[in-house]
């Protein structure tokens, strides 16, 4: 049986670096009805061609689509399903912070205890970097807005298949 | 025909001719060179600013024929039939912003039928792209999701690269439309003229021709086993050449087929086993077989809507096999228990050798043959021979017993179409041709115009309704000029067909602004341009009329004024089981 529950899957997509090419996969998601919950697009190991990273929710039945879809796109090159696989998803965040000087030192304790960083400080806030799965930094929000974030910017998941593979 | 094609020439002569020179042009003459180097014989096309150049230096040239239609759309339609009535890639060519918008809705209808054309596009100069300038469009982003693929040229020197790509994605895997957009100055600008001719190696598009063996030995072991099995054939068989393959399976196999609107001609109507088209418009026998079935092998169609009815509820009973090129239609809607992903003709002939006869399918034989005898299409005609009054499918009857079904057919698309699909039995691939996915009205007079073409000895009647012939009535002037013989049917009850049908049926006959009152006279429109126009409103008329349009060299208009309130039967409506039939009045 083919399983009909969402799951959040993690896709990697290698594509030629043409000009037009994240509009052709990111047009193919908005007009299939897939959704995109981030994209993130760099370069990859070889020249000419870019990786691209895409987190979506789906039954099976529609990661299946997503798949066969993309690999349509003539100028995508190979797609994989990560979360099929070990792997390490990372994200960074830059949080500005509503901080007092006062208030300095325990935000700076809360950001220590994440291994997150201080990249930036304003005379009434602070910008706090985090690194980290998507889940460490939902929860670094989560502990900053209580002091009031004036601003948030989160770059989406790049992620890789564990090992050697 | 007056409208002369260039004699095809040997690539040799070609190679000779341009190939081996080394020769400084225009972006506009490798264009053109580059045309006929993938043997390019017409192009439809539109001039205007942006294709200057190129019209330009297509003044004079020889190397293939220019048609000059009276509007984008009639030239996307004209490649579209001229492709699906050759079997090869049509070409149109239209200037930037409204030229190329202009061709979107051809553009869409070739990408729902997978038919093979390369659109030439221009645009405003590189120089001004993104600055809103005169006739800018970004048509490679507004037709993105209706082409297989496309391009923006960006320098001269990828232009013979670029269409000989195009040539090769639009014709090979699933065909579909591949747009190339040439900004002005890259169809002015000039270099060393080296032709790509070497195959083409892609590393993103590598369709699958050959099938998975395993898979194939599993569907023959499930023909064997199977009691009830039944074939689906579709548009598939048709581009791929998979006709007499076909032919064989069902001869070797005695399974049932039905063909789909798109699979019409792909599988001769005069024989036994052929049980007519299925879906929302099709035989009840097709229908029933298809709710019957243990067994259903769909080859080369995809299981679109108006096939399937209701998806949950068709096909219950079903294993399904499922043959196709693109491996995205393979579970996209109907869940498969066989799938086989490669090239319907090199898939059949890989079957044909292993299969055998569906023994133990006797009774379902049997079952079906009555059916197909007790249930044919049909319709009520009490009009007498001088009667005024005209039945659609009668006329219909007329134009297949007169053609002993070996015209090319094009269509527009509303109630004719079904008809047309309904009483013109085709015994040949590439005599169909009908927008099935998009259902694009204005699609039948174009179209007409690229299929005669492409087969300048085959007679091609065009059938539409007075309502679609309206949307690109204006190709009546190539017919004229050109002396394009085509038979330009009208079935004219003045309505709106389909939407009335619909309106009578699911809208408690609420007709809302379907009435064509102020429809142009047809006779004195096509004599406006010259064509001969003819009408009939009783049969004895209808007869004379259809034999006088057929004896005569040239285009014919021919109006039929035909019964208003008929409606296409049977007729499974949206949400339904195709087992769900209204049968009409019998």
């Amino acid at each position: 049986m083919t399983n009909t529950t969402q799951t959040r899957h993690t896709i990697s997509i290698l594509v030629n670096d043409q000009p037009g090419v994240l509009q052709r996969v990111s047009g193919l998601f908005g007009r299939r009805g897939f959704n995109i919950e981030s994209i993130t697009v760099g370069q990859s190991e070889e020249q000419g061609l870019s990786r691209m990273i895409i987190v979506t929710t789906g039954d099976d039945k529609t990661v299946e689509q997503i798949e066969k879809q993309l690999y349509k796109i003539i100028d995508v090159i190979k797609v994989v399903d990560l979360s099929a696989n070990p792997m390490v998803g990372r994200e960074l965040a830059l949080i500005k912070v509503k901080s007092e000087p006062t208030a300095r030192p325990e935000i700076m304790g809360l950001v220590e205890t994440f291994r997150a960083a201080v990249v930036d400080i304003g005379t009434h806030s602070l910008m706090v970097q985090v690194v980290g799965d998507t889940e460490k930094i939902d929860a670094m929000i989560e502990l900053l807005s209580p002091y009031g974030i004036r601003e948030l910017s989160r770059t989406g998941v790049t992620a890789m298949i564990r090992g050697n593979a | 025909m007056s409208a002369q094609m260039p004699e095809a020439r040997s690539t040799e002569e070609l190679k000779e001719k341009w190939v081996d020179k080394q020769e400084v042009l225009t972006g506009s003459d490798i264009l053109l060179r580059s045309l006929v180097l993938e043997g390019v014989k017409c192009v439809f096309g539109y001039p205007g600013g942006a294709v200057l150049y190129i019209y330009d230096a297509m003044y004079g040239f020889k190397d293939f024929h220019h048609v000059l239609t009276r509007h984008e759309q009639g030239a996307i339609h004209a490649a579209d039939g001229y492709a699906r009535a050759a079997g090869e890639v049509g070409v149109c060519i239209a200037t930037s912003g409204p030229g190329a918008t202009n061709l979107v809705t051809g553009i869409a209808t070739a990408y729902m039928d997978s038919t093979p054309l390369v659109v030439i596009t221009g645009n405003v100069a590189s120089t001004l792209i993104g600055t809103d300038a005169f006739q800018e469009a970004d048509i490679t982003g507004i037709t993105m999701p209706i082409t297989k693929h496309s391009y923006l040229v960006r320098s001269v020197d990828e232009l013979p690269r670029i269409i000989h790509e195009a040539f090769h994605i639009a014709n090979t895997g699933r065909k579909g439309p591949v747009l190339i957009d040439i900004p002005k100055d890259v169809s002015a600008a000039m270099t060393l003229f080296q032709p790509h001719t070497e195959p083409v190696a892609l590393r993103g598009y590598n369709p699958r021709m050959i099938p998975n063996k395993l898979q194939v030995d599993r569907l023959a072991e499930a023909i064997a086993q199977a009691e009830r099995p039944l074939i689906l054939a579709g548009g598939g068989v048709v581009y791929s050449g998979g006709h007499e393959a076909l032919l064989e399976l069902v001869n070797k196999t005695g399974i049932p087929i039905t063909t789909t609107l798109l699979g019409l001609g792909g599988f001769p109507s005069g024989h036994e086993q052929w049980l007519g088209m299925p879906g929302m418009h099709g035989t009840f026998t097709s229908n029933m077989a298809i709710q019957e079935a243990d067994l259903l092998i769909s080859i080369g169609a995809r299981f679109d809507d108006r096939v399937t009815g209701k998806l949950n509820g068709f096909a219950p009973k079903a294993k399904i096999a499922h043959i196709d090129i693109d491996p995205a239609e393979i579970g996209k809607n109907v869940k498969t228990d066989i799938p086989i992903v490669g090239d319907v003709k090199t898939v059949l002939e890989l079957l044909n050798k292993t299969v055998t006869h569906a023994d133990r399918a006797d009774e379902w034989r049997s079952q079906l043959q009555q059916w197909k005898a007790e249930k044919p299409f049909r319709y009520k005609d009490d009009y007498k021979e001088d009667e005024i009054g005209l039945k659609p499918q009668w006329v219909v009857e007329l134009l297949n017993e007169t053609t002993k079904g070996e015209a090319i057919v094009t269509t527009d698309v509303g109630q004719h179409q079904m008809w047309a699909a309904q009483y013109y039995k085709f015994n040949n691939p590439r005599s169909w041709i009908t927008s099935g996915g998009l259902g694009t009205m204005g699609f039948g007079l174009p179209s007409a115009i690229g299929a005669q073409m492409a087969k300048p000895d085959r007679m091609v009647i065009s059938i539409n309704g007075d309502g679609g012939i309206q949307m690109c009535s204006q190709e009546l002037a190539i017919c004229a000029i050109n002396n394009i013989p085509v038979k330009i049917v009208i079935l004219n009850n003045q309505v709106l067909g389909m939407v009335r049908q619909w309106q009578e049926l699911i809208y408690e006959n609420r007709y809302s602004h379907i009435d064509l009152a102020g429809s142009p006279d047809f006779v004195k429109l096509a004599e406006a341009y010259g064509v001969k126009g003819l009408r009939a409103s009783t049969k004895a008329e209808a007869r004379a009329v259809w034999q006088e349009a057929m004896d005569t060299p040239g285009p014919v208009v021919i109006d039929f004024v035909v019964e208003k309130g008929e409606n296409v039967y049977p007729m499974v409506q949206q949400g339904m089981t195709l087992d769900q039939m209204l049968m009409g009045d019998e």
